[in-house]
């Protein structure tokens, strides 16, 4: 049997049906994973002692297998979010969503690689090394969740667990020809997320099966105590929303996604999926975003000056590498310098910047202007429509080292998903289509806050009659 | 010569009496082990978020109500961002631009100082400093503040010192915190500048931090005004500088100047969500303010005819007055209750280092006893003994009087045969007497007095080692 070709629920319905054995999926993906990760470097550790569910069949994904990025807090084990200033350090608590998937009877196999603290979008700023493209690795994974969604795209687990902030769930599921899941801000508890930017921070779901992203979107949603930012909203029934039926759903294309910068295979793949769901019964239509141009520069400086903010705590006082100076300020100095890679520190010093006075009102006060024009703009748009449609990145994955020293087009390459950050807005990325090479190409779907639903019957009705997200890589087949 | 005036404002933090730290559910006390009440949020830990304590909000709202300050609808909370060991996130959640009270103000005597904002903030941990290294306690870390900045209405060392009792009294009464200043309960910083009388400019100012008490202030700020002056005479340029009370050589010295001053970066806090105080929020605070000092203060003038002195010292802690009127329920003579509470009560409670809170005297038995002080029963010896007992142990002060066979000795045949034994062991003291040395009598009624353990009626006894010495010539 090819386990691994299995969708995580149905893993654990063969696990129920006794087709198949706890430890016998265990063992066969921590066999897979020792065979490839070498490879890939998707996995920065792999737990040698898993821990097994207590209770019996909690859930639908009950004894399923799920790689954690290592920027989400597991107790009693090491979380160093790729950097250098936190190796070694072991956390003493478990994130909400840990303690929720834990209690739902998943299996944490073990943690991914990503872009050092979530900063990058091929997983190269990571101190492990990057994470390589299982399609070909030639070529970036994309990021920051690069670990996460190169591990379930080469089959070393069926689900995972990544974070978004600009797209680093979105656009390395795009890269690596899987599903990811952006939800809305505050619909997942964000305890335990090691913050890169707090308001635009979101935990989500990465799995080549939209059934298996509704299930794990069920266990980990909802209202936490621990999170002021958690919305009371109540939780809707996801796995209820998995049917195929856009019958009458009016989609948008946004005028402003579809410009010069995209990619012709892309333009192309993702028209072809229009063509789809207009068969499917749903009415299209042109729309603008005007102030979608504005997007990458307002999210720079806004997400940088959190955290700028949010990584002043990794100072060697308290926790990990401490380095040893004549006084307190060249300690800080010598720990942060040392600890930090080339693009956090690039980070913090262009969020300092942003926040210091005489900056603050041209900078930080200017974006978050900005950011609740581009806001509203989408309010106005799910006042008509149910859901947009757009590319999730204007090209296929890039290669490894091609954008390394050219950060403005590494921040490029989320323009289109940074906006649903901004906005907080849910939004998902599915796989539809390879470019000649043989590359993945990914359509993402958005839809208004809350309305996570939306999205996964969209993706359900496009999976139902596709199967980009069943063809494997050949080296992982 | 020009004539020169003070202006002082005055930045003082006060920790809320709250169960639990303002971000997180640790216990807020004083004096534990270090790193005792820590968890991973109040010490800062990856991935760890802020969830906001409500009493701390209700607290601060009824300080910034009882110091007639307008209230902001919604809180705001913003990150003050600075590198410090005992900051465990390196930077302090905070209010800036939208402070939950502004434009308030106190009432000293007659003048009113107004305070610019009262807002809501965390509390850092401690520093222990060792010889070759220094040790973090996150205890206080996340200990609900209070920040309270005065305008520069302030003109005098002792001004300061005045606002900063009346403000504690004003916090005491309202249970919003003990204002302990010993254990770091409440905190002083002042600015502090000079200018040239009338005019409206105001000088270069300094800082003066360190003080730990009201005392301290004082002194700092005397001796900056002296030394601002003397540089202003002298021609100097003050320079705008924080400087450091150095409590054992009485001086301020230089702690850094304003080149060196952070750069602050305050922005809102993301991680918390704005949070709106209902006007129902605001009425229930206002009902939980009682009687300000200043209330009490003119009441009891009015009720009690007291003079200020008495006052203040009744007033200076609720649990005093509390004390004072409920004894008075049953026994309605203000100033003598007003004279045993502020001596024999207070030197008792001094002696014994207890607060009025903790005894357990009730005001019934305390003026039971002040009764049979009056009626004779007992002497005000024994009174002050019997006081050392009631406040540890809740009795009758006529039952334990019998018990201990205190009463007063009132019989002059009881005591007549004691004064003959003293006429006779003492024929100096009685010579002396009858020279015209009246004091000589004093002698032997102290005489009397030891022998009976101090139950012996002063005042008859006197009487009876007169009448019996000149019977006896």
């Amino acid at each position: 049997m090819e386990i691994h070709k299995l969708s995580g629920w149905e893993i654990s319905q063969k696990i129920k049906n006794k087709e198949l054995t706890l430890d016998k999926v265990i063992s066969f993906f921590k066999e897979r994973i020792k065979k490839f990760n070498p490879q890939l470097n998707s996995l920065v550790s792999l737990f040698e002692d898993v821990e097994f569910p207590s209770s019996e069949f909690s859930s639908e994904l009950w004894g399923v297998p799920i790689l954690i990025k290592d920027n989400i807090c597991i107790k009693n084990r090491e979380i160093t979010c790729a950097s250098k200033i936190l190796k070694g350090f072991i956390s003493c608590y478990d994130a909400t969503v840990i303690e929720k998937i834990k209690k739902a009877g998943l299996v944490i196999l073990g943690t991914t690689n990503m872009d050092e603290f979530a900063f990058g979008s091929s997983c190269e700023n990571s101190c492990y090394g990057p994470t390589l493209n299982p399609y070909n690795k030639q070529y970036v994974s994309g990021g920051s969740s690069g670990g996460s969604a190169a591990g379930v795209s080469a089959g070393l687990s069926p689900l995972a667990l990544g974070s978004d902030t600009g797209g680093s769930i979105r656009q390395p599921a795009s890269f690596c020809g899987v599903v990811g899941f952006k939800p809305t801000y505050g619909r997942i508890s964000r305890y335990g997320l090691v913050a890169f930017g707090s308001s635009l921070d979101v935990i989500g779901p990465l799995a080549r099966d939209i059934r298996d992203i509704a299930y794990l979107l069920e266990i980990i949603s909802g209202w936490d105590a621990k999170d002021s930012t958690s919305s009371l909203q109540e939780k809707k029934s996801f796995s209820s929303a998995l049917e195929d039926n856009i019958k009458g759903l009016k989609i948008a294309l946004p005028k402003e996604y579809f410009v010069a910068g995209l990619n012709k295979e892309v333009e192309e793949s993702i028209k072809e999926a229009i063509k789809v769901f207009e068969s499917k019964g749903a009415y299209i239509s042109e729309i603008n975003l005007p102030h979608t141009e504005y997007a990458v520069p307002c999210y720079y400086i806004l997400s940088s000056s959190e955290a700028s903010s949010n990584l002043s705590r990794f100072d060697g006082i308290r926790y990990g590498a401490r380095k040893k100076a004549k006084d307190l300020i060249e300690v800080y100095k010598k720990t942060r310098r040392e600890g930090f890679g080339k693009e956090a520190k690039r980070r913090i010093m262009l969020g300092t910047f942003s926040l210091s006075s005489g900056y603050y009102e041209a900078y930080y006060l200017k974006a978050l202007k900005v950011r609740s024009l581009i806001k509203k703009e989408f309010q106005e748009v799910f006042k008509y429509y149910q859901a947009i449609i757009t590319p999730t990145s204007p090209t296929p994955p890039f290669q490894i080292g091609e954008r390394v020293e050219d950060p403005l087009s590494m921040y490029l390459s989320d323009v289109y998903t940074i906006p649903s950050n901004l906005s907080g807005i849910p939004s998902v990325s599915l796989p539809c289509g390879f470019t000649k090479e043989g590359l993945p190409v990914g359509l993402q779907i958005m839809a208004n806050h809350f309305s996570e639903d939306i999205l996964i019957k969209v993706s359900f009705s496009y999976q139902s009659v596709t199967n980009w997200h069943k063809i494997y890589p050949k080296d992982y087949d | 010569m020009i004539e020169l005036e003070v202006v002082i404002g005055l930045e003082v933090h006060v920790q809320l009496a709250t169960e639990s730290k303002i971000f997180c559910s640790c216990p807020n006390l004083f004096g534990q082990p270090p790193n005792s009440l820590v968890c991973p949020v109040c010490m800062g830990l990856p991935g760890v978020l802020p969830v906001l304590n409500k009493k701390a909000v209700e607290l601060a709202l009824r300080a910034a109500l009882a110091l007639n300050c307008r209230i902001k609808e919604e809180i705001i909370f913003e990150r003050k961002n600075y590198f410090y060991p005992d900051l465990p996130k390196n930077y302090q959640i905070s209010q800036y631009s939208n402070p939950l009270g502004e434009e308030g103000f106190l009432t000293i005597g007659s003048k009113k100082i107004r305070i610019k904002r009262v807002h809501l903030e965390e509390d850092a941990g401690k520093l222990i400093h060792k010889e070759k290294y220094s040790l973090v306690d996150l205890n206080r870390a996340g200990v609900p503040l209070i920040e309270i900045v005065s305008y520069p209405d302030i003109s005098s060392a002792q001004e300061a010192q005045d606002y900063l009792k009346e403000l504690k009294l004003i916090l005491q009464y309202i249970g919003v915190s003990t204002c302990d200043m010993e254990k770091g309960f409440l905190r002083c910083d002042a600015n502090i500048s000079l200018r040239e009388k009338g005019s409206s400019i105001l000088g270069t100012k300094t800082e003066l931090k360190n003080m730990n008490s009201f005392n301290q202030v004082r002194q700092a700020l005397e001796y900056e005004i002296k030394r601002q002056k003397n540089s202003i005479l002298q021609g100097e340029k003050i320079i705008q500088e924080t400087r450091l009370w150095d409590d054992n050589k009485k001086i301020t010295l230089t702690m850094r100047t304003k080149e060196e001053a952070h750069d602050y970066r305050y922005f809102p806090e993301p991680d918390l969500v704005s949070f709106v105080i209902s006007k129902q929020e605001v009425d229930k605070q206002k009902a939980l303010i009682k009687e300000l000092p200043s209330q009490k203060r003119k009441r009891f003038k009015e009720n009690y005819s007291l003079n200020d002195k008495e006052i203040e010292v009744i007033i200076s802690e609720s649990g005093l007055s509390n004390f004072f009127e409920e004894t008075l329920k049953y026994y309605n003579y203000p100033k003598k209750v007003c004279n045993w509470i502020t001596g024999p009560l207070l030197e008792v409670l001094n002696n014994k280092r207890m607060s009025i809170e903790e005894i357990k005297l009730r005001a019934i038995n305390f003026a039971e006893l002040i009764k049979m002080v009056e009626s004779r029963k007992i002497t005000n010896l024994v009174a002050k003994e019997l006081l050392g007992e009631l406040i540890k142990y809740d009795q009758n002060p006529q039952t334990l009087a019998e018990e201990r066979n205190l009463l007063s000795i009132s019989e002059k045949s009881e005591l007549l045969g004691l004064v003959r034994e003293a006429i006779e062991e003492n024929p100096r003291a009685v010579e002396d007497f009858l020279r015209g040395k009246d004091k000589a009598i004093m002698f032997l009624v102290g005489w009397v007095m030891r022998k009976t353990r101090g139950k012996a009626n002063p005042h008859i006894l006197k009487e009876l080692i007169e009448r019996q010495i000149k019977e006896e010539k």
